[in-house]
């Protein structure tokens, strides 16, 4: 077991590595010098010269790269070209707002999806099976940029029910929930329409075995069944959905951030890849592939633990 | 032709599906035909009109009308998609029967790429792809070309891995069946079926990367009509007019729903055991 959870966060480590080495390597590719962008158009080429030298950009690219990672143990990101001020702090101030907007998002999809996936599944084909199914496969498909466009739209300019931009004053948790509905909405209505469906097929799978039949035969409540002889299997492939899915997570919350101009990661990024903003990209990437890697790393190593078929699959 | 149909419009999501997706095939192929205005033809005085007989769904900040707009933004959307999966999907077939017939260390090198492409948040790649290479259709095409053809890469391994290890495979190995023969009368069409149900569930996939990247402002450029700048045109608007959001949004549920409904009745029919790997 400990091998396979060494093993595990060693592949983790080497995807962070991957993915920050190949990304400064295609920000460096982008036409667009940050250095006039921070000088000015006015700026002389000696002075372009002398930041460049500061800011290590005439090095070679992986020796840049090297410096890069050796500086993010030291704790130092470098700092943002436009403001100065340290990434690192950045970072931190932005962080948290894109997990809470995930977790919330998450939250309530879960509360939601798996009591529907496991109704449909123990009432099969029935009327309201069938409704639920064609709903719970159209907040898959519909994507959560139109969710969140339209529920700008109806709630917040409209019916004026909910506020439309940012994050809420600090301090009061009233007007941070009430932020924050919109967007969760966003970007967690997709997610009850997969945590259903998969709640749903996997249940339906785990009711066929034979241990299930047993417990049947013994007279058991079909309540107790569910909870704790279906549901406690069927529940394994949500775990690894939800370790995977925070890719997807990100990609929505990217939308989310922007159309309720929310601070957050997905709004870092794409605000400094438009200005070119180097050392904040690397950070945020690094931010969120650390996020996914340490995720889908947990998502292995639960499935495994409640699972052992998979470790000794994984084994052999 | 007609007994397929008639499965599909038999439950009420193929029904629901077929009906969205011809609706929005007519009249994406026909935009010239059905749209009453030129897309691109601006019209100051009758700026942010609500929806009348004339304009249908209303017109934008310039006074475009947003039905014609909607028409011809589709025709963009599902070349885009069609395009970009074709090549994806020969793509996928050339490189996974490579990784399934080839050696065990390109399997596992051409497995890591997949996984590592996949890990990563598509709208970050895409955003990365589209500073380097500025925001362009061919661009789009391309992202949609280098995220999506691992997935298809993925499924033909499966498929061919398990076709090969069948019994009469080895039958016919023994009988010395030479490489086009396999390939041509047992692999390929084994991997097309499971590859169209998957393209059918990719279209709205791609299509939303398309409209999500153009709202941004990162997709295909003005004046070309797309249903990502429709919303993006909206967004900047609301507090004038809610009509140029509508109108961009609606035709985008439409097609998600109207294919993904498509291709999971079609999977239901063609193959249920598939369920496992599209999901």
């Amino acid at each position: 077991m400990l091998s396979f959870i060494f093993n595990k966060i060693f592949i983790g480590f080497l995807i962070i590595l991957a993915s920050i080495s190949s990304l400064y390597i295609m920000i460096h590719m982008v036409p667009g010098d940050p250095i006039k962008v921070l000088l000015g158009p006015r700026a002389t080429i000696e002075m372009q010269e002398a930041i460049s030298l500061k800011l290590g950009l005439n090095d070679p690219l992986f020796i840049q790269i090297y410096n890069f990672i050796k500086n993010i143990f030291k704790g130092d990101l470098g700092n943002d070209i436009l403001t100065q001020r340290p990434v690192l702090t950045i970072l931190l101030e932005q962080t948290p707002h894109t997990i809470a907007l995930v977790t919330v998002s998450i939250g309530w999809a879960i509360l939601l999806g798996i009591p529907i996936g496991c109704y449909n599944a123990i009432y099969q084909n029935s009327k309201s099976d069938k409704i639920s199914g064609l709903f719970t496969v159209s907040f898959i498909a519909i994507p959560p940029f139109v969710v969140g466009l339209y529920c700008l739209l109806i709630f917040a300019v409209s019916l004026k029910w909910l506020p439309a931009i940012g994050v809420g004053e600090s301090g009061n948790l009233i007007s941070k929930i009430s932020h924050l509905i919109l967007p969760s909405i966003a970007v967690g209505l997709g997610w009850v329409g997969y945590l259903a469906r998969l709640v749903r097929s996997s249940m339906l799978e785990v009711f066929k075995d034979n241990h299930v039949r047993t417990a049947r035969a013994y007279g058991i409540s079909e309540s107790k069944i569910i909870l704790y002889y279906v549901l406690r299997i069927a529940i394994l492939p949500t775990i690894t959905l939800l370790g995977t899915g925070i890719g997807i997570l990100f990609s929505s919350s990217v939308f989310a951030e922007i159309i309720f101009s929310r601070p957050g990661i997905g709004k870092l990024i794409y605000e400094s890849v438009i200005n070119r903003n180097y050392p904040v990209v690397m950070g945020a990437v690094l931010v969120s592939s650390t996020l996914f890697v340490i995720t889908t790393t947990l998502a292995d190593i639960i499935n495994a633990l409640l699972d052992p078929r998979i470790k000794n699959n994984h084994n052999s | 032709m007609k007994k397929i149909i008639y499965e599909i419009i038999k439950e009420p999501l193929g029904l629901i599906g077929l009906t969205l997706v011809s609706l929005v095939i007519l009249l994406s192929f026909g935009a010239d035909l059905f749209s009453p205005f030129e897309p691109s033809q601006i019209n100051i005085r009758d700026k942010l009109q609500n929806p009348s007989l004339v304009h249908i769904l209303g017109t934008d900040q310039l006074g475009r009308d947003l039905f014609s707009r909607v028409l011809h933004g589709g025709r963009i959307a599902l070349k885009v998609a069609l395009i970009s999966i074709f090549i994806s999907m020969i793509i996928g077939i050339v490189v996974g029967i490579a990784a399934s017939i080839g050696k065990k260390w390109l399997d596992n090198f051409l497995l890591f790429i997949f996984d590592t492409i996949r890990s990563f948040p598509t709208i970050m790649f895409a955003l990365a792809i589209v500073t380097l290479f500025g925001p362009s259709l061919e661009t789009i095409i391309f992202i949609v070309i280098l995220t999506q053809s691992p997935i298809y890469a993925r499924i033909v391994r499966t498929q061919t891995l398990m076709v090969i290890n069948s019994e009469y495979i080895q039958a016919e190995k023994v009988l010395g069946i030479n490489f086009m023969r396999l390939m041509v009368i047992h692999i390929i069409p084994n991997v097309v079926g499971p590859l169209f149900i998957l393209a059918s569930m990719d279209i709205p996939f791609v299509i939303a990367i398309e409209a999500g990247l153009s709202f941004l402002g990162m997709g295909v450029r003005p004046p070309i009509p797309s249903w990502g700048s429709i919303l993006n045109d909206g967004y900047s608007f609301i507090d004038n007019s809610p009509w140029p959001l509508i109108a961009g949004g609606l035709p985008l549920i439409i097609t998600t729903i109207g294919f993904t409904f498509l291709g999971e009745r079609l999977r239901d029919i063609i193959d249920p055991k598939l369920k496992k790997y599209i999901n």
